[in-house]
This record gives C-alpha cells, structure tokens and sequence, in this order.
C-alpha cells in the first residue's frame, strides 16, 4: 500500500551545512499491516512521517502510495488522494482548532468531501465519537473542556472520520499520561483489530509499539538499522542499537532486571549535521570495532525477513 | 441521536456561540444596546426637529441652551442638538463604512500574504511599507482631484490608508498560528487553502482583529475631521461630529456648550464601541468564557 523509496529529506541549516534529517530510508506497510518506527528524538521519525503527508517535502526519492509517487504529484491531484491518508499528530493540546466545537472539527472533512449530507452530520458525528469511546452528548463542547485523553480520541476520529486506507499516527501517546497512554493504546489496538486498519505508528518508546505492531523497523540518524517481525525484533534484537533501546523500556519487576549497564545507551545521539564516518551508531556502541569507523554498514537480509545495518550482526 | 440532531439545527457555529456568550456580558450588551439607540436618535432624530441644520439665525446668534433650542445655538443661531444629529449621521457613516473597508481589505491581505509566506509575502508587505510611507493628506488630496469630492470617495479613501496596520496585525497572527498542528492537520485533511483561511486561521486572529477594530473607528472618525477642515471631506453647511468639535473648541471659552455636547456624543460612541469590542473578543474565544 504505502512503499518508500530510498526517501531522504535534507534541511538547509546555513552556515554549517545540510541537516540530514531522514537519509535514503526504504520501508514498506501492507495493507492491513500496522508498522512501528521507533528511534530516539532527532532521529527524523517525524520527519519521515510528516513527509509522507507532504508536510514536509522531501529532497529525493519515492513515496508511492498505492503506485503513484506523492512526492511529485501537483497540489491539486495531491489533495485527492489526502482523504485517503490521515495523521494523528503528538499533542492533542495543539492539534485541535480550539475556536471549533468537536461537532464542526469532526463534520469538517466529512461535509468538505460530501462524504455526508447537512441532515445526516450529527448522526455520523455521534457514531464516530462513540467509536473512540466518547460520548455523542459532547459534540457541541470545546476542545479545552476536553481532558489530554479525550482529545487525543477526538483526534483519533477525526483521522477515521474519512474511512482513511492508511493512517500515520505520530507518537499518539507519547503527551499524554501514563494512565491515559495504555487507554489510548487500546483504544488503537481495538480499531486496528476491528477494522484491519492500515498504520504507521511512530514511536520513541518500543514497549508502545511492541504490541500493536506487526512489524518494527528501527531508526538512528536518519537511516533504518533494523526491520523485523515485531516478536522477533523486541525478544531477540540483532543491532546493538534496538537492544539498547529494549534495554531502556522500564522494567516493572526488578528481579528480571538484565544486566543493563553494558547496553544502556552512553551520550546524546550525535548531530546529524556532522554525523559519524562509517556506521553512526559507533561512538555509542558497546561492541564497536574499528571498521565500524571506516565503513558505513548496508541494509542486509537475514532469516525470517529481518533486516540489519551492522557489520557484526550474529557475533555479538 | 435525536437531540444531537436537534443541536445542529440550533445552529453550532462560532458566531451562534459567540452572540449567546455575549447578552450574559452585562457591559457589552449595554454598550450594544447604547450603540443602537444613538443610531436610532441620529437616524429618526433629524426626521422630527423642527429645526433645519443648515437654517440661519443671525440675529439670534450663539445662544445657551434652553427649552426652546435644548443644546443651545451656534454662533449662526442653528440649532446645535439638530446640526449633532445630522453630523452623527455622516461621522457613524465615514465611522462603519471606512473601518468596514479597511477591515476587510486588511484582513484578507494579511491572511493571505501570512498563509502564503516565502516571496509572497516578503512582496506584499514591501507593498504595504511604501503605503505606509505615502502621506495621508496627500493621497487624499490627489485621489480628490482626480475622482471629485464625494462622501463615498471618503470612506475609500480613508479605508484604503487605515487598512495597512490591520493588514500586518493579521498577517503576525497568520505567520504564528500556519504551523500549529491543527493548521498541518487541515492540510491532511484534504481542505482547500480558501477554507483554511476562512474557518482555522482568521477565526483564531479574531482577538486582536476586533481589539484593532474596535481602535479604527474612533481613528476614522477624527480623521474625517481633519479631512473635511482641509475642505475635502464634508462640505458645509453640512457637519459631523469631528467638525463640530474642531469649531466648538475655538469659542470653547465663550460658548462652552458648542464643543460640551458634539463631545458628549463622540466619546459615548467610542465607549461604546470599547465595551462592545473587549465583550466581542470574550465571545469569540471559547476559552476566556466562563460558560
């Protein structure tokens, strides 16, 4: 359904250079398939998702969705197909016009599309708000009587309201409380089940994305180090990087805890203005060697459809 | 479902909100209701004075108020409460028309030049510099001369210098508010550009559109003054507010009620408007309102 390819966005960032914010990412989601992309802050997760709804434009490659490449398509054929593609954004404090009842900001894109006519629009605004869990009796409030959870729900339908074949949820969670996390996290996991709803999930956390996922891919620095079935990724990590990251989750029972001190990640990832020479992760890898310094590692195949950038993958 | 279905036809807009948050603002329904009762004087008000504003009685001439010429004569002997009452006439015409003019104009350039960003931008704004530096007195003169003097041309002309500061007001408040998420969630969405203006970014400039607005009128009104004393604007024996304050000041001393009671009118107006603008602004904005 979605195939990228070979996307890269670069930033002027004068006087120093370019930021290279994504560079060369290939990544595809199937229909039905719900895909995790988690990677630290900067390392341009949002960045790619913000591309691929042309928020951002991309300085190459392909972004086809169902064939056609969105990146070159003009303004006007572009707006036909965004009904098809709907973004959840990260804070739900933000992402709502707070000048507009959740009765106008969910019949918006529905009577903008004449999905719906003017009689029927509060019927499907109710059956919509009751999907998220919300109740239909709200429509007529504002955003700011609504809780961080309940707007991140009314965000949440606002996305489904155009029957959308894919959707990019972009850290859906990650400003909201603990408490409201695992809710809105269900809530998630319940449409994808019920509706075999297409997604890409974006997140920095791996324990958010571990259970909604079918696969995870990786990010560091722009680039994807590690692809794979979402099991596999979280229980056996190839790449240093993804196990730091599983390292990082918080682990409730102490007991269990691993011996982490090894893995837990050292320093800031480094400045994508100025990255590493050869592999990024270097400077930051407990097993680095020294032609880890030298050559930057490529995308290589391994069983079971996983896919790792390191070059000693299997000895560590 | 039904009584969802019920609110909708109520009618849900932000306008429809606005307007039931406002009758519980008891200072801005009064300036409101003040507002319309000077229009309906001024209006009505002419219709049944035995006096003509334009009539003189030199022999007569400047007299104090009494119960025969309740605001007194001018120094021509016409009477002051008729003459205030056709130049309040003029001044709320030039006071509406003017800032109507300049507010729509300012408006739609602002949002447009903000939303589009980039050359565009920088273009109509350098637009809007050279206006700022062509002096006023000037262009009015200059459209006069080509166009005839006229109250229509009035209101154009002073709309067309008054826009600009609305224009960069809004344009502010575009350029902060293009980026928020909710903004990039319309573009997803599939929204037209035209929409977006219309429905997420000029609704959430309203706050310091009216607040500028509510500043504009009072602004114009004086500024008829000036043009009609360069002998552009109102002719006489025709009068506005403005002017009758500009003659009533020079005699101030010796007929004080010339400059106490066109003054009097004015300033009522412009509170008014005060009121009713920082009650608009509550309103408008869901979020002050304690609803």
């Amino acid at each position: 359904m979605l195939e990228l390819a070979n996307v890269a966005v670069h930033f002027p960032a004068p006087p120093h250079g370019i930021v290279r914010a994504v560079d060369g990412v290939n990544l595809a989601v199937g229909e039905g398939e719900v895909v995790g992309l988690v990677g630290e802050s900067g390392c341009g997760k949002s960045t790619l998702a913000r591309s691929i709804v042309r928020l951002t434009p991309v300085t190459r490659g392909e972004i086809r969705f169902e064939g056609t490449d969105l990146a070159s398509l003009s303004r006007n054929a572009l707006r036909a197909v965004r009904p098809n593609i709907q973004m959840v954004f990260q804070d739900p404090y933000a992402s709502l016009n707070p000048r507009m009842t959740i009765l106008d900001t969910l019949a918006e894109p529905l009577r903008f599309h004449g999905r719906v006519g003017r009689a029927d629009t509060a019927s499907h605004v109710g059956a919509l708000m009751e999907r998220v869990g919300l109740a239909p009796k709200w429509m007529r409030k504002y955003p700011h009587e609504f809780s961080g959870g309940q707007r991140q729900r009314i965000a949440i339908a606002r996305a489904l309201a155009l029957k959308p074949k894919l959707i990019i949820a972009d850290e859906p969670v990650s400003a909201l409380d603990v408490s409201v996390q695992a809710q809105i996290l269900n809530l998630i996991s319940d449409l994808c089940r019920e509706e075999q709803l297409t997604m890409l999930l974006i997140s920095h956390d791996l324990g958010v994305v571990k259970h909604l996922s079918d696969r995870i891919a990786v990010m560091y620095l722009g680039k994807i180090v590690e692809l794979g079935e979402a099991e596999q990724v979280y229980n056996a990590p190839v790449h240093p990087y993804t196990r730091a990251l599983i390292e990082a989750i918080p682990r409730p029972d102490p007991s269990r805890r691993r011996d982490r001190a090894a893995l837990l990640l050292r320093g800031d990832p480094p400045s994508p203005l100025n990255p590493p020479s050869g592999c990024a992760f270097h400077p930051r890898c407990p097993f680095a060697e020294e032609r880890c310094k030298s050559a930057a590692p490529s995308l290589e195949a391994m069983a079971n459809g996983r896919i790792v950038a390191c070059v000693r993958k299997g000895e560590v | 479902m039904t009584d969802a279905i019920r609110t909708l036809e109520a009618g849900t807009s932000l306008w429809g909100d606005a307007w039931r948050r406002l009758r519980k603002n008891h200072l801005a329904t009064f300036a409101l209701f003040t507002l319309l009762l000077i229009l309906c004087v001024v209006v009505a008000g002419p219709l049944v004075s035995p006096y003509s504003y334009e009539t003189q009685d030199r022999s007569l001439g400047a007299q104090p108020p009494s119960g025969k010429n309740w605001f007194g004569t001018d120094t021509l002997g016409r009477d002051v409460l008729t003459r205030i009452l056709y130049g309040g006439r003029i001044s709320l015409l030039v006071g509406f028309c003017a800032t109507a003019v300049s507010l729509t104009i300012g408006v739609l350039y602002g949002a447009v030049s903000g939303f589009a960003g980039g050359r565009v931008d920088a273009a109509m704004m350098r637009i809007v510099d050279i206006l700022y530096t062509l002096p006023f007195t000037i262009v009015v003169i200059i459209l006069t001369v080509y166009l005839g003097k006229s109250i229509i041309l009035l209101f154009l002309a002073i709309g067309a210098i008054e826009w600009l500061t609305m224009a960069r007001i809004v344009r502010g408040q575009v350029v902060s508010l293009r980026n928020k998420e909710f903004v990039e969630a319309a573009y997803v969405m599939g929204l037209s550009r035209r929409r977006i203006i219309l429905r997420h970014l000029i609704p959430n400039a309203l706050g310091p559109i009216i607040v500028y607005t509510t500043l504009t009128i009072p602004q114009v009104m004086l500024l008829e003054a000036l043009v009609s004393f360069l002998g552009l604007g109102v002719q006489p024996p025709m009068s506005s507010w403005g002017v009758l304050i500009q003659d009533g000041a020079k005699v101030m001393e010796e007929f004080p009620w010339l400059l106490i009671f066109p003054s009097v009118f004015l300033s009522l107006t412009l509170f008014s408007l005060n009121f009713l603008g920082d009650g608009l602004r509550d309103a408008l904005d869901p979020r002050i309102s304690k609803d």
